[in-house]
């Protein structure tokens, strides 16, 4: 894993690179070098399995963090790829035309975050949403807590407690 | 699989078919989201040309619950209600990988009675499935009988996991540190009872699907997968195995205690309907010697959970990392990210029907006969809570 490391330093400008495990690793490059990153990996690593596509919300840093996460299924290594992209206007290289299930990680980012893909095929079609208009909810300043008691009602004689305290009470009685 | 595309809609420029309604050659139809031919809550837009599949659409959301972001405003214990419900069929995959992740960045040592009571939970999930997926795949061919056969089998294995974690279908058996509880006393007796019984079905199964005419030539030849499909749609477990590719990550990247286990997962070449039911015939055979193996070797006592600090206040470092091990379905994974707050700051589950519903169902449908569409879709073991969290 050291030595692909040592590789990837040298032909890309890599940031920041975390051994988790012997056999996962996680480094950070810039957003133009993303794809490429990756299109390298699956081409001349053997990294030839897409085991993910997903995305953090650093809200307090405006940014989205993006993780490609690939298997090199002959040497059992993974590594994944970080990239960090503006949460205004969210857009990202479309890596699509890679694997033939990229493009539904894709719309699903799209959906759910607001990240745009321009070229991914489908990129705009709802996919577990249905006539969605408010914000993207998997960002984090949607707040779903909100968003059930503006959009639902409470049939009467329920009760509802805050998880947190109830827990508290239930098992920590006297903290 | 290059069909003859003049039976077929007209590509036009941007890609996509053009499929005109109006010609009368098409028509557009819907299987599910309620419909006893596929797997769950979900469905197909079919567009067919007479009985023949010419382009399908996978549309899910019928159960999305935003499991991932529920989990953003909970306590890490608080997480595990509602991750178990990511995949009904086999929810204790996900008590693994979420207790898997919060281990490994809190840095937590589970003891080692504890990773043999993990296997055998996991096992007998996996077990509990393939009872019913196994001749679920005869059901798609109208061969019901199995199904019924399989299911009363399930019901007492759900009785051991029942008297072992209090539950039967959710069981939240395995929590951060360890587990819950150990083996009640003679359970291995009457595990061993249900075994006996397992071995019987498997014969009976063989007698009845595998060497069924009208089983094995409708599922023999149907929905092949090549194997260069494995990597570029994301195909996993049985399904890899079945087109001859080895994924198994219980072999790959072994986890708990199956490094001192002796199996060896099946694999075939022929990838149709028929090798992937197979495949999922023999990891039946090689669950039940798991489960037998692990109650021989596993101590009879032992520490079974670590010291965690006090749940309601546990904080874990800042980190992130990616656990996974082998569901009946195949790879199943957990992206975890943490901020070092007591709650993730973001959780991705990731099963392989996210990729063999969509992309490669999609793709695997086109040239099938109408009639076909649900035995196809059950060869992928498709579960949709774990493809819309």
């Amino acid at each position: 894993m050291k030595d692909l490391i040592k590789d990837i330093e040298s032909r890309f400008e890599v940031s920041d690179y975390i051994q988790k495990l012997d056999h996962l690793a996680f480094v950070t490059v810039e957003k133009e070098q993303a794809i490429a990153l990756v299109t390298y990996l699956r081409d001349y690593r053997k990294f030839t399995s897409l085991t993910l596509l997903t995305a953090v919300d650093w809200l307090e840093d405006g940014v989205f963090q993006l993780t490609y996460l690939l298997n090199n299924p002959s040497e059992l290594t993974e590594i994944g790829v970080r990239v960090m992209i503006d949460r205004e206007n969210a857009s990202m290289e479309s890596a699509h035309h890679l694997w033939e299930n990229m493009m539904t990680y894709q719309r699903e980012l799209r959906e759910m975050f607001g990240i745009d893909f321009p070229g991914s095929p489908r990129i705009n079609e709802d996919f577990i949403l249905e006539g969605w208009g408010d914000l993207p909810p998997y960002r984090r300043d949607f707040d779903t807590k909100v968003y059930s008691e503006e959009t639902y009602f409470p049939r009467p004689g329920r009760q509802s407690n805050d998880p947190a305290t109830y827990m508290k009470s239930k098992m920590y009685p006297n903290e | 699989m290059n069909p003859d595309r003049s039976l077929y809609p007209e590509m036009g420029e941007d890609g996509k078919p053009i499929i005109d309604l109006s010609s009368h050659k098409f028509l557009k139809i819907w299987q599910g989201p309620q419909h006893p031919g596929v797997t769950g809550n979900m469905s197909l837009e079919l567009t067919v040309n007479g009985d023949e599949i010419v382009e399908s659409k996978t549309h899910v959301g019928y159960l999305h619950r935003g499991f991932e972001k529920l989990m953003e405003r909970r306590k890490f214990i608080q997480c595990f209600p509602t991750c178990i419900r990511m995949c009904v069929a086999e929810p204790d995959p996900n008590e693994y990988i979420l207790s898997s992740c919060i281990e490994d960045l809190a840095g937590i040592e589970v003891p080692e009675m504890a990773q043999w009571l993990r296997t055998l939970a996991l096992e007998m999930a996996r077990l509990q499935v393939l009872l019913r997926g196994v001749p679920g795949q005869g059901g798609t061919f109208a061969l019901g009988l199995g199904y019924q056969w399989g299911n009363y089998i399930r019901d007492l294995i759900l009785d051991r996991f029942e008297e072992l974690t209090g539950g039967r279908v959710y069981h939240m058996y395995i929590l951060p540190g360890g587990v819950r509880g150990l083996l009640p006393d003679g359970f291995k007796k009457r595990m061993e009872e249900n075994l006996k019984l397992v071995d019987e079905f498997v014969k009976n199964i063989d007698d009845l699907m595998y060497n069924n005419a009208v089983f094995k030539q409708r599922a023999k030849g149907l929905a092949v997968i090549p194997k260069e499909w494995i990597d570029t749609y994301g195909v996993y477990g049985p399904a890899a195995r079945a087109a001859g590719v080895m994924r198994d990550v219980r072999k790959t990247h072994p986890y708990l205690k199956y490094a001192e286990l002796d199996f060896e997962p099946y694999t075939t070449t022929e990838s149709d309907v028929y090798a992937r039911s197979r495949v999922r015939w023999y990891d039946l055979q090689m669950t039940v010697d798991l489960i037998r193996q692990i109650m021989a070797k596993m101590p009879e006592k032992g520490e079974i959970k670590a010291e965690t600090p006090n749940v309601m206040h546990w904080r874990i470092p800042k980190g992130e990392t990616y656990q996974k091990c082998e569901s009946s379905r195949g790879e199943y994974g957990m992206y975890m990210v943490t901020d070092g707050s007591d709650m993730p700051r973001r959780v991705n589950l990731k099963g392989p029907s996210y990729t063999h519903a969509n992309a490669l169902l999609d793709k695997l449908l086109i040239n099938a006969n109408i009639a076909d569409t649900a035995a196809i879709m059950v060869s992928l073991a498709t579960c949709p809570p774990e493809i819309e969290r």
